[in-house]
């Protein structure tokens, strides 16, 4: 399986590499459905100069990010499209090899559940065979060339950044959180779910419920001594109160910006705290009902953030769509597919027409922009549900059978409560 | 397609003009400067040049060059925030003269008050609509179609509103206004009310589109004239041509208007005091403006000059006809999923055995190559007719206008004869799976350029979704096929174009025999190409990358073995 991979990234790299020769390069790093406030590239180079210039990055409202970036692009700041494309690649690889050691858990723990006759008699075609799982690897990699990915390379510090590259930028432990869960090392998935989820304040999937409250803090403790130690003046607040209160108002994919933009000071904190818990809120009752799947219990936390987080971009939202291949089994089950598909695909192609259509022709306003946000919101909001319904009615048809009858013997249907 | 069209005498004359240096037509940079500064307003200068795509029939050449002049009056008591622009396109002909004798009176009779609040920009260009896209880059300093000039020195402040100017003769029988500008924008429809008002308490006969509005609503004439406007409108504004330098001042958010004096054989004759006393009325009336003007209609149609039909009215009709294509994508998916679990019954009996091939059937993977055939000729057709013309002109006795304007036509018609046999991944159970699921890709890939181009140009996303959805909706394999492929051909993009030149010339009054439509139409396929090359016309790309790649899917789908 190297060849294709090879290729893929490959092909993967190329594009990159045209689309940042090419005139579309600045066109599209100053789109608003690309870049957000906290994860722009241009807000980076600003806090790298200020920081020439001896004046703290964290002074003004330009810098969001968290000590170790500016570390790390201090350095790399003149290859920073190399570095992009080479941390895109990576996650490719870091993926490919953890949806394989993913399948054949799968496999294996399918074995044995059917050894144990723990299975319902007629489940036979719900039952997953190597031969199907064979590409589902290479389908997730093929992440790396979902057109979103490309934008969010050009733009901003990209979707996913290698575990072994100390970068805390939301994703990158998706790839690192499915190798340790598998591998059953907690202590490796504590340090990369902490040091890598900060800036945002958005725990990632997760289900030891002792890491919850410093994930909702924002901060994982055992990093805490590693930016001690980076850089002493840490603010621990710039980055993390950012995320947090909200107060750029730059429209985006997401839901924060039109509410807060009309809404009087006196009620702001109230709201806020409203809209933030909807990111966290969903942890425990699903950690509890899925706890014996957590990547599928991760694949939704992922997808919930990139819906609710204060400040989301296409490339959170490519990034859960790069797990779509390992549900592939649960397609008989989805029931609103094809509308929801068509909302999505209609969503992203309205964004730019409307955004022209507001900011540029002047026939139209924030409402209509928002409309399309909205309802793009509620098409990934039915979507995710849409999968975890059909995940549910997986589970409960391979322990209680595939037809099922009623008391009476008519045929039943399963409705969920 | 001229006399020059000849490339060897073509390039005689050159050779000829070269020798005695002096260009054909030159605007008075000069004498217009020094009258400017002698009325009293700040005068500057811009040049420019442009390197055309290749050379058309007004611009024997490839390289266009000007100057533009503009004088400034700066408002006596006001801190030049906002400006107002007069402007008036020169051509490479004098027959804006008059327009520039008016301006210049103008300029003086504004010179001598005291009331503006705005500053005033009185600017001559030469190459009518290149000089005002190079004046209007350079002002609002934005490089958006590669024209080369020199930066301006005077500014003036934001520009609130402009008005262009048309005169050919001295006397006019009335003031005609076009509104139609780059890409169907339209002004704000306060800026065409405020010329109306203006006509009106002058005196002055204004029409639209040359004819008087009608007086008579009740009887048939007045609706049905209405309609005639309404739909000479909706073609001009699809059509995504700037008509007068105002279509280029819009894209910048600046209501513009192009005002043209018409001297037909009416009896009474306005002389040039009544157009200059409307002039001064409007420019008293936009000088009173404390912010942009946005709280009239910014997207309507014109059955008349004083009637408007709102976009609440007519936006439905094309939402009904988008609806079409997304009802018949929904059946196609139906007939798929039916089609699925038709086949997965007989394999449900219990016991191990072996599960059937994922339920995606035709996958994506089998959609793909179609997919990217008929992009990749749509690509073709937007690159290459100008990236070729060199080797055509060398091989073909044509001048690179026709040139350009024949690759077209022949990559088009190639992409009719292209045959596409992408089935070989479908099953064997269903062979109808394969079109099926390429039909259902390409009616939701027509519905969303419909949609966001409806979105944008209203009158060119309404006329192509008449014209296409019936036929994409209708083509499958069986059935007549003839037929179909008549109406497929007769809507194709290609067709839609020449249909509405006919249409258009109808409605005008002044139809068209078969041959004078056909060389209208190869000029209408050059001018698109150049005023996408030019001055940012868009509708050149979308035909060719947006909207011919999804009628090449229909006549894959319709040819499906």
């Amino acid at each position: 399986m190297a060849a294709p991979l090879a290729l893929v990234l490959v092909v993967a790299v190329t594009v990159r590499a045209a689309l940042f020769r090419s005139s579309l390069a600045e066109f599209i790093s100053e789109r608003v459905e690309v870049v957000s406030p906290l994860s722009s590239w241009k807000r980076v180079v600003e806090g790298l100069s200020l920081l020439d210039l001896g004046v703290s990055p964290y002074s003004g409202a330009v810098f969001h990010e968290t000590p170790l970036i500016i570390y790390l692009f201090h350095f790399l700041i003149d290859y920073a499209e190399l570095v992009f494309m080479i941390t895109d690649a990576l996650t490719a690889i870091a993926l490919y090899f953890a949806i394989q050691d993913f399948n054949k858990v799968v496999f294996k723990k399918q074995k044995l559940l059917l050894e144990l006759d723990q299975y319902a008699p007629d489940v036979a075609e719900l039952i997953r065979t190597p031969m199907e799982m064979r590409y589902i690897p290479l389908k997730v990699a093929l992440l790396q060339c979902f057109p979103q990915c490309y934008f969010s390379c050009l733009s901003d510090i990209p979707v996913s950044v290698p575990p072994y590259l100390v970068c805390p930028r939301t994703p990158l432990s998706p790839p690192a959180a499915v190798h340790t869960c598998e591998n059953e090392e907690q202590g490796l998935l504590d340090l990369f779910l902490g040091v890598c989820h900060d800036v945002c304040g958005k725990p990632s999937g997760n289900r030891l419920p002792l890491l919850l409250p410093s994930q909702l803090l924002g901060f994982h403790p055992r990093s805490l001594w590693l930016y001690c130690w980076v850089s002493p003046d840490f603010k621990l607040s710039c980055a993390v109160k950012e995320g947090l209160s909200v107060p750029d108002l730059t429209p985006n994919i997401g839901l924060f910006w039109y509410f807060f933009a009309e809404m009087f000071e006196h009620f702001s904190l109230f709201f806020v705290c409203v809209f933030q818990i909807n990111v966290f809120f969903y942890t425990i009752p699903l950690a509890i009902k899925l706890k014996e799947h957590p990547i599928f219990f991760m694949f939704i936390q992922i997808a919930i953030i990139a819906i609710f987080k204060s400040y989301p971009t296409v490339g959170d939202v490519a990034l859960y769509m790069a797990f779509f291949p390992v549900w592939n089994h649960l397609y008989r089950f989805l029931r609103n597919i094809f509308v929801l598909t068509c909302i999505i695909i209609v969503c992203s192609l309205l964004f730019p027409v409307l955004w022209h259509l507001w900011i540029y022709a002047g026939s139209a306003n924030s409402n209509f922009f928002y409309a399309i946000t909205l309802t793009f919101n509620v098409g990934q909001i039915l979507l995710i549900s849409d999968y975890f319904y059909a995940f549910l009615r997986r589970e409960y048809y391979l322990t209680h059978g595939l037809y099922l009858t009623a008391k009476d013997g008519t045929e039943a249907m399963l409705v969920l409560k | 397609m001229g006399l020059l069209s000849d490339p060897v005498r073509r390039r005689a004359l050159a050779r000829l003009v070269l020798r005695l240096n002096a260009p054909l037509w030159a605007l008075p940079v000069a004498w217009l400067e020094r009258t400017m500064r002698s009325v009293g307003l700040e005068v500057y200068t811009q040049s420019f040049s442009r390197k055309l795509p290749f050379p058309d029939e007004t611009h024997e050449r490839y390289m266009v060059s000007g100057t533009n002049v503009y004088g400034i009056l700066r408002a006596p008591r006001a801190a030049s925030t906002e400006s107002l622009v007069l402007t008036v396109p020169c051509g490479s002909d004098s027959t804006n003269s008059q327009a520039v004798g008016l301006l210049l009176a103008l300029a003086a009779h504004f010179r001598g008050q005291i009331y503006w609040a705005k500053d005033i920009i009185f600017l001559v260009t030469e190459h009518d609509l290149l000089g005002t896209e190079a004046w209007l880059e350079a002002y609002h300093d934005v490089n958006v179609t590669g024209m080369q000039s020199s930066p301006l020195q005077g500014r003036a402040g934001a520009i609130q509103a402009a008005v262009a100017l048309e005169l050919s003769s001295d006397v006019v029988t009335s003031l005609d206004v076009a509104v139609e500008g780059l890409n169907g924008q339209l002004p704000n429809l306060d800026l065409l009310n405020l010329f109306q008002t203006f006509c009106q308490k002058g005196g002055l006969l204004c029409t639209l589109q040359g004819k008087l509005q009608p007086q008579d609503w009740t009887s048939l004439d007045g609706p049905l004239q209405g309609l005639q406007t309404l739909l000479l409108m909706v073609l001009r504004q699809a059509s995504g041509r700037p008509h007068g330098s105002h279509g280029l001042f819009l894209r910048y958010r600046v209501e513009a208007l192009t005002l043209r004096g018409i001297n037909s054989f009416r009896q009474y004759k306005y002389d040039l005091v009544a157009v200059g006393k409307a002039l001064e009325g409007m420019f008293r009336k936009l000088n009173h403006l404390l912010e942009r003007l946005h709280q009239s209609f910014f997207l309507y149609l014109l059955p008349a000059l004083s009637r408007f039909v709102s976009i609440g009215l007519y936006m439905p009709a094309a939402g009904f006809l988008l609806l079409v294509l997304g009802l018949k994508a929904l059946e196609l998916w139906m007939q798929l999923h039916e089609a699925e679990v038709g086949v997965e019954e007989p394999g449900g009996a219990p016991g191990p055995s072996v599960p059937l091939p994922p339920s995606q059937g035709v996958g994506l993977a089998s959609l793909v190559a179609p997919l990217l055939i008929s992009q990749a000729m749509g690509l073709a057709l937007y690159v290459l007719p100008v990236l070729g013309q060199h080797v055509a002109t060398q091989h073909f006795p044509v001048a690179e206008a026709e040139a350009v304007v024949l690759t077209l036509l022949a990559i088009y018609a190639a992409g009719l004869a292209l045959p596409h046999n992408t089935h070989r991944v479908v099953s064997t159970q269903a062979p109808d799976r394969g079109w099926m699921a390429l039909k259902l890709v390409a009616l939701i890939y027509l519905a969303l350029q419909l949609g966001c181009i409806a979105l944008t140009n209203f009158s060119l996303g309404f006329l192509l979704a008449t014209t296409m959805v019936p036929a994409a909706a209708l083509a499958k394999p069986h059935g007549p096929r003839t037929l179909y492929a008549a109406l497929l051909v007769l809507t194709s993009p290609a067709a839609t174009l020449l249909g509405s030149l006919f249409l258009w010339r109808e409605l005008q009054e002044a139809p068209l025999s078969l041959a004078e439509g056909w060389q209208l139409f190869l000029a209408a396929l050059a001018q698109g190409v150049l005023e996408h090359h030019t001055y940012g016309a868009l509708l050149f790309p979308l035909l060719s990358l947006g909207l011919y790649p999804c009628w090449l899917l229909f006549w894959n789908v319709l040819f499906w073995k």
